[in-house]
C-alpha cells in the first residue's frame, strides 16, 4: 500500500463504464474519447511517477463549448474530473482515480491574439509555455514565467499550479503575469475573469483561480502579459568554500540594491553531478556555486556586475568567472539546466520544493545535510536562492524495498523544517497529492476550512480534482456528501 | 461610523470583537485611518472596528526583501522604515485623501483592503502582486491566514488575492507581509508637450514596448499651464537612467521633442500629482476610475465626452483613466458604463455625491461571476456583517 492513499473508486461508476463512454462520445465524437485500457495507461500518471492509476476514460475536447458539454455531463452523472494540461506535474496534480474522467486540454493549443501595443497575448490553454514566448519572439517580446519543463508544460497547468521558474526574482510567477482567463465551471457555465485591462472590477477571482490546482474549473483560454525582451543578459559564476558563505553573499547582493534576473544556487553534490553530465566547466572543488544573471544594455550589465563582484569579493570566492561571450553564458546555464537530467543518471530521485526566508539558507542547508545523514540518503541542492525556493533532490533506489518510503519521510521532514523557519511546503510545484497530508504543518484547521469553503463555491459537488490539496481525511466529508456510493 | 467603536489591541481581542458583532448581527464598519472613506457605497453601521491599535512592524528582513506589518500601522511609518534601509513598496500606493476630501492618515491595512496601486503598477506590479501574506478575522471571528512571508508560495489557495481589494467585505485584516524592493538610486522623467490623447497613448505604448523598463507613463490633456503634458519615468542606477533617457528621447522624437527632468524633488512631486489625482482633487464634479486596455483609453473618453461633460487624466500608459464628470443626474454612469462595455474593462465611481443617481459604485459583474462573488462573501462572512453593501449587493 503506497504512503499516499487515494480514495477507493466508486463501484457504481465503474459499472456504468460503457454508458459513460458512449455519453461522452456522443458529445465530442469518438475520436476525442479514449477508453481502451491499452490507451488510457498513457494518462495513468504525471511527472510524479511513483503513483499511477489509469482513469475510466480520457476526453480531449477541441473547444470551450465541448469542455462545457463534458462538464455538464460529468456533473449530471457525478463523475470526478481530473483536468490535465501536459501531465508534467511533480506533485501528482493530474493523477487520476479509476472512476474518474481525465479532461485533457492538449488539443486546444492555438494562439488567438497577439497585441504588442497593449502587451498581451490570448492563447488557448493547451499551448506549451515555450510556444507562447516563441509566438511573440519575432516582435521582440517574451512570456516571463519559465518553469524548467517549459518545452512540454501547458499554460493550463501553469495557471493551475501558479508555476514559477528561474527568472521570477525579477518578473514574478504565473499569477503576476496572468491578465485573464476564460474558465468553464463544473456546471458547464463559462466565465471570463480579467482581460487585457488591469485589475478586477470587484473581488480578484482571477487571483484565487490561479494556483487552485484545477479544483475550481477548467481554464480554456488565457490572456497573458508579455514583456519586451531585454537588450542583453549576462551571468557570472561564483564558487565558495561553504554554503554559509554563499548564503551570506546572496543576502549581501540583494542588500546592495541590485535586482538580478536570476540568482541560482547549487551545492557540491549537485555541481559534481551537473559537471559530469554537461561538462559546463564548473569548478568541482567548491562547496557552493552561485549563478547570478543581470540584464540590460552592455554598459548597464557591466555596472550591475561590477556591484555584484564588489559584494562577492568581500566573501572571498574561490572562483569568480564572468561570462564574456554568448557561448560562455550558454555553458554556464547548460550545467544548471541539466541538473534534473544529471541527477537522473545517478539514481532515482524525488525533487522537493519548499521555500524558506533567505535569511535561513545556511541553517536549512546544514540541517538538511544532517537529516539526510540520519536517514542514510544522499541529497543534492539546486535552487532559486534569490527567492528562497529550495529544490532538494533526494536520491534513492527504486529497486530497493523501503527506499522510496525512507525518501518520502526525509522529504516530509525537510518540508516541515521549511515551515518551521517561516517558509512553506511548496514554492512552485503545488500541493497535489504529494504534500496534501502535510498541509496541517503549515495551516490551522480554520485556515484549511475556509479554503475548502472557497472550493464549495466554485465546485459545490467536489467533482473537480477531488482528494488533492487537502488532507484526505479532511476533505472526505465534502467528497462523500455528494457521492455516498464512494468510499472516502 | 457605528454608534460604538472597538479598538482591539491584538488578534484575540479582534476575534472577540467580531464574534460579539456576529452574535448580535451588528453591521460593522471597518476603519483604518479614514483616508479613503467615500470610496464605495455609504453604509449604515451599528458598530465600528478600528485597526488603529494593531500597529507596528513585526519583522523586517531587508536582505530577504520582506516586511511583516500590522494592519493599523500608518502607511507613512512603514514607508519611512523601508526608506531607512534603502527600500520601498514597489507598487507606489496613493491614499486618495485629497481627492476624497479626507484627512491623510492612510494605514497599511486600508491600502491592502482597497488594493491601491500607483503609477509604478505597470512595471512593478499591483498591491496584490507585492502582497505575500495576510492574517485576518473572518465573519465568525476565526483568525485565518493565507500566504506567508516568502515570495514563492503556492501552498493552498491564494486567499491573499481575494482579501486584497475586498474593501473589508471578507474579513478584518490584522497583519500583512509584503515583498519590498530596492529604492531606485536615480529618476529621470521625459516630458512631452502638446500631444493629443491618441498621440500620447501611442507614444506611451512605444516606450512601454521597448526594453527600457519604463516605471511610469501618464498623460494629462491639461497640464499646469494648460497644455497637454505626457510624462515617462525611468528609474534605477544613475548611469543606466541617463542611458535609457537618451534612448527613449530618440524613440520619442517622432512624437515631440522631450525635456528631461532629473531633480528628485521635481520628479517626486510630478508623480505624486498623478498618483493622487491632484488635478481633480479641488475641482467640483464626480470622479470615475476606468480601467481599459491602453489603446482603448482615448476612444472611451471621446465616446463619453460626446454625451456627458468630462475631463480625463491617463495613467498606466493609457489603461487607467481618471474622469472628472459633471455631477448632475447619474454623474455620467450610463454613458461611461456603455463605453467601457463596448471595449472591455470596468469603471468605478470614486467620488460621487451621496444622493447621486448612481446605481452601482463598483462595476456590475455578469450573472455567473456575480454569483461566485456573492457565494464567496457568504463563506467568509456568513452573517453579512462586514461593511455591508460597500461593494454593492
Amino acid at each position: 500500500m503506497p504512503a499516499l492513499a487515494m480514495p477507493e473508486p466508486d463501484a457504481d461508476i465503474l459499472d456504468r463504464r460503457e454508458t459513460i463512454v458512449a455519453g461522452l462520445a456522443a458529445l465530442v465524437g469518438k475520436d476525442a474519447v479514449i477508453h481502451d485500457s491499452a490507451a488510457t495507461v498513457a494518462y495513468e500518471c504525471d511527472a510524479f511517477v511513483a503513483y499511477r492509476c489509469p482513469p475510466l476514460a480520457v476526453v480531449l475536447p477541441s473547444t470551450t463549448e465541448e469542455v462545457a458539454a463534458i462538464l455538464r455531463f460529468c456533473s449530471q452523472h457525478a463523475l470526478p474530473v481530473i483536468p490535465r494540461g501536459a501531465g508534467t506535474s511533480l506533485a501528482g496534480g493530474a493523477l487520476p482515480t479509476a472512476d474518474s474522467i481525465v479532461l485533457g486540454i492538449a488539443r486546444m493549443n492555438r494562439v488567438l491574439e497577439i497585441d504588442t501595443a497593449n502587451r498581451f497575448v490570448t492563447v488557448q490553454s493547451g499551448i506549451t509555455n515555450l510556444a507562447v514566448s516563441q509566438a511573440v519572439e519575432a516582435d521582440e517580446f517574451f512570456y516571463a514565467p519559465d518553469p524548467s519543463s517549459q518545452l512540454a508544460c501547458a499554460i493550463a497547468g501553469n495557471i493551475a499550479m501558479n508555476s514559477g521558474g528561474a527568472h521570477c526574482l525579477k518578473y514574478g510567477v504565473t499569477t503576476n503575469n496572468l491578465l485573464g482567463v476564460r474558465m468553464v465551471l463544473m456546471n458547464g457555465e463559462v466565465v471570463d475573469l480579467g482581460g487585457p485591462h488591469l485589475d478586477p472590477a470587484s473581488l480578484d477571482l482571477l487571483g484565487v483561480v490561479c494556483g487552485s490546482e484545477g479544483q475550481f474549473g477548467i481554464v480554456t483560454e488565457a490572456t497573458l502579459r508579455i514583456l519586451p525582451k531585454p537588450e542583453g543578459a549576462r551571468p557570472v559564476l561564483m564558487g565558495f568554500a561553504s554554503n554559509e558563505v554563499a548564503g551570506a553573499c546572496v543576502a549581501d547582493i540583494v542588500r546592495a540594491g541590485v535586482l538580478p534576473v536570476a540568482l541560482e544556487f547549487m551545492d557540491r553534490p549537485a555541481v559534481i553531478a551537473c559537471e559530469a553530465f554537461a561538462q559546463a566547466g564548473y569548478p568541482t572543488d567548491v562547496e557552493a556555486l552561485l549563478i547570478v544573471e543581470v540584464e540590460g544594455s552592455a554598459e548597464e550589465i557591466d555596472e550591475q556586475l561590477d556591484r555584484i563582484k564588489r559584494v562577492a569579493m568581500k566573501h572571498s570566492p574561490e572562483v569568480l568567472r564572468e561570462s564574456t561571450s554568448a557561448v560562455q553564458s550558454d555553458l554556464i546555464w547548460k550545467g544548471r539546466k541539466a541538473a534534473f537530467g544529471a541527477m537522473g543518471q545517478l539514481a532515482d530521485y524525488i525533487c522537493m520544493d519548499g521555500t524558506i526566508p533567505t535569511s535561513q539558507l545556511p541553517h536549512v542547508l546544514a540541517r538538511t545535510a544532517e537529516m539526510a545523514e540520519e536517514y542514510g540518503l544522499r541529497v543534492a541542492n539546486v535552487f532559486h536562492a534569490g527567492d528562497g525556493n529550495l529544490h532538494p533532490l533526494i536520491l534513492y533506489d527504486a529497486n530497493k524495498p523501503g527506499d522510496l518510503d525512507k525518501c518520502e519521510a526525509l522529504g516530509a521532514d525537510i518540508l516541515k523544517l521549511c515551515v518551521e523557519v517561516g517558509g512553506c511546503l511548496t514554492g512552485e510545484h503545488g500541493v497535489g497529492i504529494e504534500k496534501r497530508d502535510l498541509m496541517r504543518q503549515q495551516f490551522t484547521d480554520a485556515d484549511l476550512e475556509l479554503q475548502m469553503r472557497v472550493k464549495d463555491v466554485f465546485d459545490p459537488a467536489w467533482l473537480l480534482n477531488p482528494a488533492k490539496v487537502f488532507p484526505i481525511d479532511m476533505s472526505a466529508p465534502r467528497r462523500l456528501r455528494n457521492a455516498p456510493g464512494r468510499a472516502a | 461610523m457605528g454608534a460604538t467603536t472597538s479598538s482591539p489591541g491584538d488578534e484575540a481581542q479582534l476575534a472577540e470583537a467580531v464574534r460579539h458583532a456576529a452574535s448580535a448581527r451588528q453591521a460593522v464598519e471597518i476603519f483604518g485611518g479614514g483616508s479613503k472613506r467615500g470610496w464605495g457605497s455609504p453604509l449604515e453601521a451599528d458598530t465600528t472596528i478600528s485597526t488603529g491599535k494593531l500597529a507596528g512592524i513585526t519583522l523586517y528582513e531587508p536582505e530577504a526583501l520582506t516586511v511583516v506589518v500590522k494592519a493599523g500601522t500608518p502607511l507613512t511609518d512603514l514607508q519611512s522604515a523601508l526608506a531607512e534601509a534603502g527600500q520601498h513598496l514597489p507598487f507606489e500606493p496613493g491614499t486618495y485623501a485629497k481627492l476624497l476630501g479626507n484627512e491623510d492618515k492612510a494605514t497599511v491595512g486600508g491600502t491592502v483592503a482597497c488594493g491601491v496601486s500607483g503609477p509604478r503598477r505597470i512595471q512593478a506590479g499591483a498591491c496584490r502582486d507585492a502582497l505575500l501574506g495576510v492574517r485576518f478575522a473572518d465573519g465568525e471571528g476565526a483568525i485565518v491566514k493565507s500566504g506567508g512571508r516568502v515570495m514563492k508560495n503556492v501552498t493552498g489557495y491564494d486567499l491573499v488575492k481575494l482579501l486584497c481589494g475586498s474593501h473589508g467585505t471578507l474579513g478584518v485584516i490584522s497583519e500583512v507581509s509584503f515583498r519590498v524592493l530596492p529604492k531606485p538610486e536615480a529618476v529621470g522623467v521625459l516630458l512631452l508637450t502638446g500631444l493629443t490623447d491618441d498621440q500620447a497613448v501611442a507614444a506611451m505604448s512605444a516606450v512601454l514596448s521597448s526594453p527600457f523598463e519604463v516605471t511610469g507613463a501618464a498623460h494629462t490633456p491639461k497640464g499646469l499651464d494648460g497644455d497637454p503634458v505626457t510624462m515617462i519615468r525611468l528609474e534605477g542606477f544613475e548611469k543606466s537612467v541617463r542611458y535609457r533617457c537618451g534612448e527613449l528621447k530618440e524613440r520619442l522624437a517622432r512624437f515631440a521633442p522631450a525635456d528631461i527632468e532629473t531633480r528628485p524633488e521635481r520628479t517626486a512631486a510630478g508623480w505624486a500629482w498623478v498618483r493622487e489625482v491632484d488635478t481633480f482633487a479641488k475641482r467640483e464634479g464626480a470622479v470615475w476610475r476606468v480601467s481599459v486596455k491602453p489603446s482603448d483609453g482615448p476612444a472611451v473618453v471621446a465616446a463619453v465626452a460626446d454625451e456627458h461633460q468630462v475631463e480625463a487624466l491617463y495613467d498606466w500608459g493609457g489603461g487607467l483613466v481618471w474622469l472628472l464628470a459633471d455631477a448632475s443626474g447619474d454623474c455620467g454612469e450610463a454613458v461611461i458604463r456603455r463605453a467601457v462595455a463596448d471595449v472591455g474593462g470596468h469603471a468605478t465611481a470614486m467620488r460621487v455625491p451621496d444622493d447621486a443617481a448612481v446605481s452601482a459604485r463598483f462595476h456590475p459583474e455578469p450573472p455567473p461571476v456575480a454569483g461566485i462573488v456573492a457565494g464567496l462573501r457568504r463563506q467568509f462572512d456568513p452573517h453579512g456583517i462586514f461593511n455591508p453593501g460597500r461593494m454593492g449587493a
